[in-house]
């Protein structure tokens, strides 16, 4: 790390101080003179035809400006983009005719403040015709089940089922097969601020005012087509903080909507969502999901084929849902040498809630899958597991390691990384802590995993899932500028939901421009001044915001080289940039000074050299590393360019009276290469292990038979606290990445890719002494107390609380 | 607005406010809507989360969870209330930022609240306690670890 100056040093984030002192910038504080509220109606059926809607009670109380429903919705403005190919798939963010899942918007009510509009949207009377829903994937999947669009023929939204190597003679050849079903439950980020939206329309210029709690690329220009508006009559205003996201902040629909009531009342219009419409109506649920597993493997414990067949219940309605089972395809056969795979991912349509992206973008179910199929493969043979990890990981001497769907992984040391993090927790005592527990009759179990992050944003399951879909670009991009004081400024061209860009950005052009990142500000551009970008999704920023601000700041450094290089009738090789200073090689007398060069730039075109432009600003686009390409016709393509690497090591014991689970121990091998700020790495890794400890243990988006959300407030949708949270270690590794400036992979989604399957295979682990297992998340206190209970039923075995040790049961 | 207002009068971060308010105004409505005091967040309204946290007489309470009514006559502490009062941060509030004890910021009021509530009453807290101090405040992003090192840093700090 002592090669760099700036980065990977200790250093206070930019951001941090004005969200201490409470002057963070949200959607909720943008507060626009005349603005009015939104409240809407939502269906309280899953599935029915609206027969009528009267509005006219509603719009007769004071305060009150318009009503809108779907009929005038939906013909003036345009379907929302689909990721797959499905076009009678369409969407529109108020009904029209049916409703489709229950919590669905079928009338927006404008009035001069949101209490109002909610006493006016009460008085909409809408008369349904309820319609047979369906509500679970493998009955949407039967024959004969109601469809959720009918148009589009089938529930099935995407399937296809792809090859990579030789699986069948695998299965074939060798001794030992498992077979198993994994089950991912419905969960999602649910960041505490909930999606909002203000826009205002300006009919004097035509340009239509954005500001939204947005994480998501091409945002303006989806809401601009939809919207039947020229992308330049939208502008997005990107200084709005944004109170976590972690994927799901899509709300397209919301702004199309907002922004289409804006402009036909002509006045500012804001809808935020309250925590019901976030959790039910604000389609961000997340991927919902079961995989078939099928594992081949020899005696030895070396792994030879997979067979996986993923099955993901997206909801009613498609959105970019559908690619969530298409990033798995990058780390498919997880960081394992397996030569051959087999992948049917199929997104079905039930009459749910819609998916959204989640942290991770569907790896992390996938990830639980492997690492339970680790597991049995172990257990089915007798063999320690960290032995067969040990076995099939990748080998170091092996990178960058091209796997069979076609990705190549460009570094890694697993090896070195699992060895770290079982030395951390202290793996041989954390066993015997363990036996002592069982052997005192307590539920003890240690879980692992090891798991990949793969990193980069680029979108390449786009052309892989969708043929009409040529998107081989995923670029970002940096604008550079040094003013007449010498001051640096850096321009980014989205929002931040507690990522650090700007701490990332500072820091970058600090190390490559030998400046003090404290000095350097960094501001957002308007989608109508930005250049290219495709949001913080899918860890990407710190590879393509980082590398976009090094090719931005180099630009800047050649420029000085050369106003000096001409100002001492030299060549710039014969030059030295130090601290922003050039000086003569061997003559440092002979120095033309930041403030001097700049002063030249901005001021002195006579002394500039021939084709320089005066002024002194760079800008750069930058290109995924490896990106650009297209699918064999096989399915295989390259995905993202970067692979991150975790190991976990869970210790968890479980009270046997009640199911309740508690985690003892949490060690974290962590391996993102080199770190442009340890504490903002660190800080998401934990919190991807806490939203990982949820979605393993807690989180549920429960629905009744009748299609209706049964976990719609934080009463029953449990968010891990500080209590159920514990103490955690994280311990670094670095193994550069050839493929960026510094050696850096991305860490947005660390901590949740492996945190659920080691809570899982640690809770397994504490069964496994009862002969039985659970392959379904998550794992409530009551499936753990009814898995105890069931295995109890024809067995002597008996256990007694965790912590006591005192009390037989 | 036709509803009937009701005359409160409640000390704000040291200030007199006075307002004629609806009964039905949530506190935080008030402190954000009237007063523009914007650092108190909105998360679930339904007293899960903490994010509205704000402190009545020096307890942490939910503002989304009481009228404006309730507070007439009382003291409310914010989060902008934190800061000294020449502007420069808490130690408390310098802590969270040493250590990184906040990613996206929207619970951090909150955080703030409940913590600096632990630290007047417990000057030298374990991390037990400070985990039960902010155990009623939801952070999505930090996993809390970063957030009870603040906490242990303040208190060092300040002894």
């Amino acid at each position: 790390m002592s090669e760099f100056r700036y980065i990977g040093r200790k250093r206070r984030t930019k951001e941090d101080p004005r969200f201490v002192s409470g002057r963070g910038r949200y959607v909720a504080d943008v507060a626009l003179p005349g603005m009015k509220h939104v409240a809407l109606v939502a269906s309280p059926h899953a599935s029915a035809r609206i027969v009528s809607i009267d509005a006219k009670p509603a719009l007769a109380m004071p305060g009150v400006l318009a009503v809108v429903a779907g009929e005038e919705f939906c013909a003036a403005t345009d379907s929302l983009a689909i990721g797959v190919d499905a076009p009678k798939v369409t969407r529109w963010a108020l009904a029209r005719g049916v409703v489709r899942y229950a919590g669905e918007w079928v009338a927006a009510v404008v009035a001069d403040t949101r209490a109002l509009a909610e006493d006016a949207a009460e008085l909409v009377e809408v008369e349904y015709e309820p319609l047979p829903p369906v509500i679970e994937a493998e009955k949407a999947l039967a024959p004969g089940a109601p469809l959720v669009h009918p148009a589009h023929g089938s529930n099935v939204l995407y399937r296809r089922k792809f090859i990579w190597g030789p699986v069948e003679e695998a299965f074939a050849k060798c001794a030992h097969r498992i077979a198993f079903r994994a089950t991912w439950g419905r969960s999602a980020t649910v960041p505490i601020e909930t999606f909002g939206v203000a826009a205002q329309w300006d009919p004097g210029t035509g340009i239509l005012d954005i500001w939204a709690s947005i994480q998501m690329p091409k945002y303006p220009d989806q809401a601009a087509r939809a919207l039947r508006l020229p992308g330049n009559a939208v502008r997005v205003h990107y200084d709005v903080d944004v109170g976590g996201s972690y994927g799901v902040k899509r709300g397209i629909k919301h702004t199309v909507l907002v922004g289409y009531l804006a402009r036909k009342l002509c006045v500012p219009v804001r809808f935020l969502e309250d925590r019901l419409e976030n959790m039910r109506g604000g389609d961000m649920q997340g991927p919902d999901r079961f995989f078939d597993m099928q594992v081949a493997f020899d005696g030895d414990g070396v792994i030879h084929a997979m067979k996986i067949r993923a099955v993901d219940d997206v909801g009613a309605y498609a959105g970019r849902s559908p690619f969530q089972l298409g990033k798995p395809v990058s780390a498919i056969c997880g960081p394992y040498a397996i030569p051959a795979i087999e992948y049917e991912p199929t997104s079905v349509m039930t009459n749910k809630t819609p998916q959204e992206a989640v942290r991770g973008f569907g790896q992390s179910p996938t990830n639980f899958a492997i690492e339970r199929a680790i597991d049995r493969v172990a257990r089915h043979l007798g063999m320690d597991r960290v032995e067969l990890r040990r076995k099939n990981l990748i080998r170091r001497d092996r990178f960058p390691y091209t796997i069979p769907s076609g990705s190549t992984y460009d570094s890694g040391d697993y090896h070195a990384v699992l060895d770290k993090a079982l030395a951390a927790a202290g793996y041989p005592a954390l066993v015997a802590a363990r036996d002592e527990a069982r052997k005192a009759g307590r539920l003890a179990g240690i879980g692992v995993s090891t798991c990949l992050e793969p990193s980069g944003g680029n979108s390449a399951f786009e052309v892989l899932f969708n043929p009409k879909n040529e998107t081989t670009t995923w670029m970002e991009s940096c604008l550079v500028r040094i003013d007449l004081s010498g001051a640096i400024t850096g321009v980014i061209n989205n929002s931040s939901s507690g990522q650090g860009h700007e701490s990332l950005v500072s820091t970058v052009l600090g190390e490559i421009l030998e400046r003090d990142p404290a000095t350097i500000r960094v501001v957002r551009a308007d989608s109508l001044t930005a250049l290219p970008s495709n949001s913080p999704v899918g860890s990407r920023m710190a590879i393509m915001l980082g590398g976009a601000a090094v090719g931005a700041a180099r630009q800047i450094r050649e420029t000085l080289l050369a106003i000096a290089a001409h100002n001492f009738e030299c060549s710039a090789e014969d030059l030295e940039y130090k601290d922003g200073n050039v000086s003569l090689k061997g003559a440092p007398e002979k120095k033309l000074t930041w403030d001097q060069l700049v002063e030249i730039a901005h001021r002195k075109f006579h002394k500039l050299p021939p084709r320089t432009e005066p002024g002194l600003q760079a800008k750069f686009v930058w290109e995924v590393p490896t990106g650009g390409g297209l699918p064999t016709p096989e399915g295989r393509i390259q995905i993202y360019p970067c692979y991150a690497f975790e190991a976990h090591i869970v210790y968890v014991e479980i009270d046997p009276d009640t199911g309740k689970p508690e985690i003892g121990k949490y060690v974290c091998g962590h391996d993102c290469g080199v770190m442009i700020n340890p504490d903002i790495v660190h800080g998401m890794t934990f919190g991807g292990i806490a939203h990982g400890i949820g979605a393993a243990l807690y989180e549920k988006f429960s629905y009744t038979e009748d299609g209706q959300l049964a976990s719609g407030t934080f009463m029953d949708y449990l968010i891990p606290s500080a209590m159920e949270v514990p103490a955690m270690k994280i311990v670094d590794h670095c193994t550069p990445s050839p493929l960026t400036t510094f050696g850096q992979k991305g860490s947005g989604e660390a901590g949740y890719l492996g945190a659920p399957a080691a809570i899982a295979n640690a809770v397994n682990d504490a069964l496994e002494p009862l002969g039985t297992s659970i392959d379904a998340l998550p794992m409530t206190h009551l499936a753990i107390w009814t898995a105890i209970t069931r295995s109890r039923k024809g067995s002597e075995h008996s256990v007694v609380p965790a912590k006591a040790g005192t009390q037989k049961s | 607005m036709s509803e009937k207002l009701h005359p409160v009068t409640i000390e704000v971060n040291g200030v007199r406010r006075e307002a004629q308010v609806p009964a039905r105004l949530s506190l935080v409505d008030f402190l954000r809507d009237e007063l523009r005091l914007t650092g108190t967040h909105v998360g679930c309204e339904h007293g899960i989360c903490g994010a509205c946290s704000v402190m009545l007489d020096g307890e942490p309470v939910r503002s989304c969870l009481m009228y404006t009514v309730q507070a007439d006559g009382h003291k409310l502490t914010t989060v902008e209330g934190l800061v000294q009062a020449d502007g420069s941060l808490s130690v408390l509030q310098d802590s969270f930022c040493e250590t990184h004890g906040l990613q996206c910021g929207y619970c951090t009021s909150g955080m703030l609240i409940a913590a600096q509530a632990l630290l007047n009453a417990n000057p030298d807290p374990s991390e037990a306690q400070i985990r039960e101090a902010i155990g009623g405040n939801l952070c999505r992003c930090t996993g809390y670890q970063q957030i009870v090192e603040a906490v242990r840093l303040a208190a060092e700090r300040m002894k």
